[in-house]
């Protein structure tokens, strides 16, 4: 952000609910069915059906609300009426000026609390695929609709304009999904669309009223968001500083280009003409049901966070391997791994890095892990070995010993090291000498070529002992 | 033949169900060409289904307190693989993949569908001339309409096709036809009945019910079609009541009030039926009051932007995706646009652009929001009334039947014609339609008693109280 400037971002998070069926109608809410396979009269919208409410939807809409601190409240639904293809009715059934959730706040990891103004249920539309053109409705040549999706039960939650940098606009999104997803409500999936973040983007003097803001769609990744939003603000302050105007406009987000363009300007937008949805009643949670919802909800990162970071006591651990950890709900297997002795530091960076973003914990489970651990502790694993089976753990579950013997990591024995290792150093007389002579950094070299030699399953620590051994 | 004579012959095994369905079939054959109405006639359906019961009572069966009734379904019913068209080009030849629950509930009854009556199109009309069908000629005079917008249901039980036959009323859709066809007609209270598989014309006032030559028949078939229906969220808790235990009640002690403001501006003959009515009632033990509800007026303008406004969003997916009408163009929206300038109708256009105006930003609050209040102000009002009488009593329609054409160019006289019965629908309550009197021409004309919600059994004992007055007088 260049000097003299901040930016205003709010962001809109809409996620899918993890029902067994739609928001409206009896169909089941699952991804990659064939296309119109999971459709009815009701999520079709044909003339003369009408909608009843999934009660399991209204629990996970409150379970996210009260996760999120809110005001559960009787409720109202509305009509948002505009034309569009993948839109059964033509109008979406949505919540307006009595949302089921209201004043919230989410805590995030570096200490900032971002508000949340409510956190309300509608349904979810059917999906268009545009054949021809540029992929867009405009210029499509057809337009398939896949109707499996629409009155999928959706919850949106919009934030305050509270965030501040792309980096904690990121930080906002991966700590709402952990809550999303140890509410039960979602899985969290942004790659699925199971969760979709939309950004307003503003910038002004600090001290200033607000900006102008734009908001930015197609953000499918918590890195895309976190570029989307820095490239704004950036395009809004060289406008502003060249002696331009911001437009308030819908943009869309190039994830190859790294760039936003306008979608739809404001003076396009439509009136949505809201009004009461006439065929459902107002939605009164029960005390009963909402005491019920409070009593199953487990503990939240931000409690998760604190516990762990208690039982870390003075082990290293930066908030970003933190961040890793809880919100892959991959604490309870850190805090397994240390009970049994094994080193914070070890267990933070094994469960971060090789079960972190890149794939989660999958079918692995807590006694596996803390098993693995242990041995690559006792040097009887090495630490290449570690990271391979506990990704083929996460893969295909089963027993540490089971992974390890299918792999055929049998820890080598020290005669056997010590064969390779005087191997090593008849190859390699030269460097030898001059390890001998007290050039400690060619270690390294020796462990590398006794790794090589052994296909890794030797100890770095066994080998640099056998060296000292020798030398 | 009677509906419920129809019934008792065919559980007797002393009528066939197929002959009483052959019967309707060829009256229909015999009338339906000059009078238009009937849009669809379900032939093969209709004599399958009665050659079915038929079987189940030699089987030795009750097909249920309808068995072998032919029956009429307007045609914004849904009935599974029937072509439903709500009087509009934009659903031409669309057949729904299943069945409204009241139609479903007249199937289980043991009546049998004959057909689709006609109807204005998706219900906005009052004389059945704006269905994309033609217009449907008035039974009794064919030179007149039958009132609207089920005048297809009214017609078809004027002209002896079916005894009984299922409407729609929004604004009074039943009852005025039914009054200008001389028949009984129910609009149910809001929920009694459930609009599942009713094609929506304004969600918030929509309600089916019953047309019939007599009070029982109209009372028989409303059992049978009310009750509660978890398909409806709108629908009322309740089991659906006993009527036909309480037709002869009588009204002796009960308060009825006459109400000024549902007789004022109508022809001397329709006041006259009403005031004759009321002393029907007061011969008949009644305690019969003059009232005053002033807020009854405001119902028609705040009808005119609250039904308009729902129905904007309701026709909105009539745009050529799915299913109906689709009238190819250049991209999606050139033919959204296409396929509902060749779709809907004048009327209909009218309204969707009165209700699309009504909830626009910026006119919301003076329109639509103002409306609500005026809906509030009269429920209100009906709540005190209801303080003082059980039973209101008023005229149905302001005129006897009019002349085909005579009010199409001019829509505000048509609207008119719903002063009466319009604010029932407002107020969510239950009224019914009873012939009672003769207008300038002869023509029957109707007198409406209205009753707070779930006031259906008290209803049809004082309308069955008017019926006998009738025929005596
Ligand atoms: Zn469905």
């Amino acid at each position: 952000m260049r000097d003299g400037w901040e930016m205003v971002i709010g962001l809109e998070v809409h996620t899918e609910l993890l029902t067994a069926s739609k928001l409206f109608c009896g169909c089941a809410n699952a991804f990659g069915a064939e296309p119109n396979t999971q459709v009815c009269p009701v999520c079709l919208g044909l003339p003369g059906s009408l909608p009843v409410l999934n009660e399991r939807a209204v629990e996970l809409a409150v379970a996210i609300g009260l996760a999120l601190h809110c005001t559960v409240a009787p409720s109202t639904f509305h009509r948002k009426n505009y034309f569009y293809p993948d839109m059964p009715k033509d109008f979406q059934i949505s919540q307006y000026d009595l949302p089921i959730n209201a004043g919230g706040y989410l805590d995030l990891s570096d200490g900032t609390r971002v508000t949340i103004e409510r956190a309300h249920l509608e349904e979810d539309t059917g999906k268009s695929t545009h054949l021809g053109g540029t992929g867009r409705l405009h210029d499509a040549e057809r337009s398939l609709v896949d109707y499996n999706r629409a009155g999928v039960p959706l919850v949106e939650i919009v934030s305050g304009p509270d965030i501040r940098s792309p980096e904690q606009a990121r930080r906002y999104a991966a700590e709402l999904r952990a809550v999303l997803v140890a509410t039960g409500a979602s899985d969290g999936r942004m790659e699925e669309g199971s969760m979709r973040v939309d950004a307003n983007v503003s910038v002004r003097r600090p001290g200033e009223p607000l900006g102008t803001r734009c908001e930015i769609k197609n953000l499918n990744s918590l890195r895309s968001l976190q570029r989307a939003v820095a490239y704004e603000a950036d395009r809004q302050v060289a406008l502003l500083e060249d002696g331009g105007r911001v437009r308030q406009e819908t943009r869309h987000w190039d994830d190859g280009l790294g760039q936003t363009s306008t979608m739809r300007v404001k003076e396009e937008a439509e009136d949505y003409r809201y009004f009461r949805e006439p065929d459902l009643t107002e939605l009164v949670p029960s005390e009963a049901m909402v005491a019920r919802v409070r009593a199953a909800l487990g503990p939240m990162p931000a409690e998760r966070r604190a516990a762990l970071t208690a039982l870390l006591g003075d082990a290293e651990a930066t908030g970003d391997v933190l961040d890793t950890v809880i919100q892959g709900g991959l604490d309870a297997f850190v805090r397994a791994a240390i009970e049994e002795g094994i080193d914070a530091g070890l267990a933070l960076a094994r469960a971060a890095n090789e079960l972190g973003d890149a794939q989660g914990a999958g079918r692995l489970d807590v006694p596996a892990f803390v098993e693995v651990l242990a041995r690559e502790s006792a040097g009887r694993l090495s630490a290449t070995q570690a990271k391979t089976v506990l990704g083929d753990l996460a893969r295909a579950g089963g027993t540490a010993d089971d992974a390890i013997a299918a792999r055929g990591f049998v820890p080598m024995s020290s005669e056997a090291l010590g064969a390779v290792v005087a191997t090593v150093i008849g190859e390699h007389p030269g460097e030898w000498s001059r390890y001998v002579a007290g050039e400690d950094k060619l270690a390294q070299f020796f462990i590398g070529h006794v790794m090589k030699a052994t296909h890794g399953q030797a100890n770095g620590q066994a080998v640099v002992a056998e060296l000292e051994t020798r030398r | 033949m009677n509906a419920l004579e129809i019934a008792a012959d065919v559980r007797a095994g002393e009528l066939s169900a197929v002959a009483a369905v052959d019967d309707a079939l060829e009256a229909i054959a015999r009338r339906n060409e000059e009078l238009n109405v009937f849009v669809h006639v379900d032939r093969e359906g209709a004599r399958a289904r009665a050659a079915e019961i038929d079987e189940r009572v030699a089987r030795g069966e009750d097909p249920g307190p309808l068995a072998g009734v032919p029956v009429g379904l307007k045609d914004n019913l849904c009935q599974t693989g029937v072509p439903t068209t709500c009087g509009s080009r934009i659903l031409a030849g669309w057949r729904p993949p299943y069945s409204a629950t009241a139609v479903e509930r007249l199937l289980g009854a043991g009546a049998i569908p004959v057909g689709k009556t006609n109807m204005d199109e998706f219900a906005m009309g009052s004389s059945t001339e704006t269905s994309a069908y033609g217009p449907t000629r008035n039974p009794v005079a064919p030179d007149r309409v039958p009132g609207g917008s089920s005048g297809g249901s009214a017609a078809a039980v004027a002209a002896a096709m079916v005894p009984v036959a299922l409407g729609s009323d929004t604004g009074g859709s039943i009852r005025q036809p039914a009054a200008l066809c001389g028949l009984v007609g129910i609009k149910p209270t809001y929920g009694l009945v459930s609009r599942y598989g009713l094609v929506a014309f304004a969600s918030s006032l929509d309600q089916i019910g019953p047309l019939a030559r007599t009070v029982a028949e109209a009372a028989t078939c409303l059992e049978v079609i009310a009750g509660h229906d978890p398909r409806d969220s709108t629908s009322l808790p309740e089991p659906a009541p006993d009527l036909r235990g309480h037709l002869d009640d009588g009204v002796a002690g009960r308060r009825v009030g006459l109400i000024r403001e549902l007789v004022e501006g109508a022809d001397p003959e329709v006041v006259a039926a009403t005031r004759a009515a009321a002393d029907a009632l007061s011969a008949a033990g009644a305690r019969v009051i003059e009232l005053s509800i002033p807020e009854l007026r405001l119902g028609l303008s705040a009808y005119y932007l609250i039904a308009p406004a729902e129905a904007s969003s309701n026709l909105a997916r009539y745009d050529g995706v799915r299913y109906g009408l689709r009238v190819d163009a250049d991209d999606v929206t050139a033919m959204n646009v296409a396929t509902r300038t060749a779709g809907f109708g004048a009327e209909v256009k009218r309204r969707i652009m009165l209700g699309t105006y009504a909830l626009s930003a910026g006119y919301y609050d003076a329109y639509y929001g103002q409306a609500l209040k005026v809906r509030t102000v009269m429920i209100e009002a009906f709540a005190r009334a209801y303080e003082q009488v059980d039973t209101l009593l008023g005229a149905t329609a302001p005129t006897e039947a009019f002349a085909l054409g005579a009010k199409v160019a001019d829509p505000m006289a048509m609207y008119l014609s719903d002063v009466f019965t319009i604010p029932t629908n407002l107020s969510g309550h239950a009224a019914i339609s009873v012939p009672f009197g003769r207008g300038a021409t002869g023509l029957p004309l109707g007198v409406q008693l209205l009753g707070p919600a779930r006031s259906e059994t008290r209803l049809v004992s004082a309308a069955a109280v008017l019926e006998a007055g009738r025929e005596e007088a």
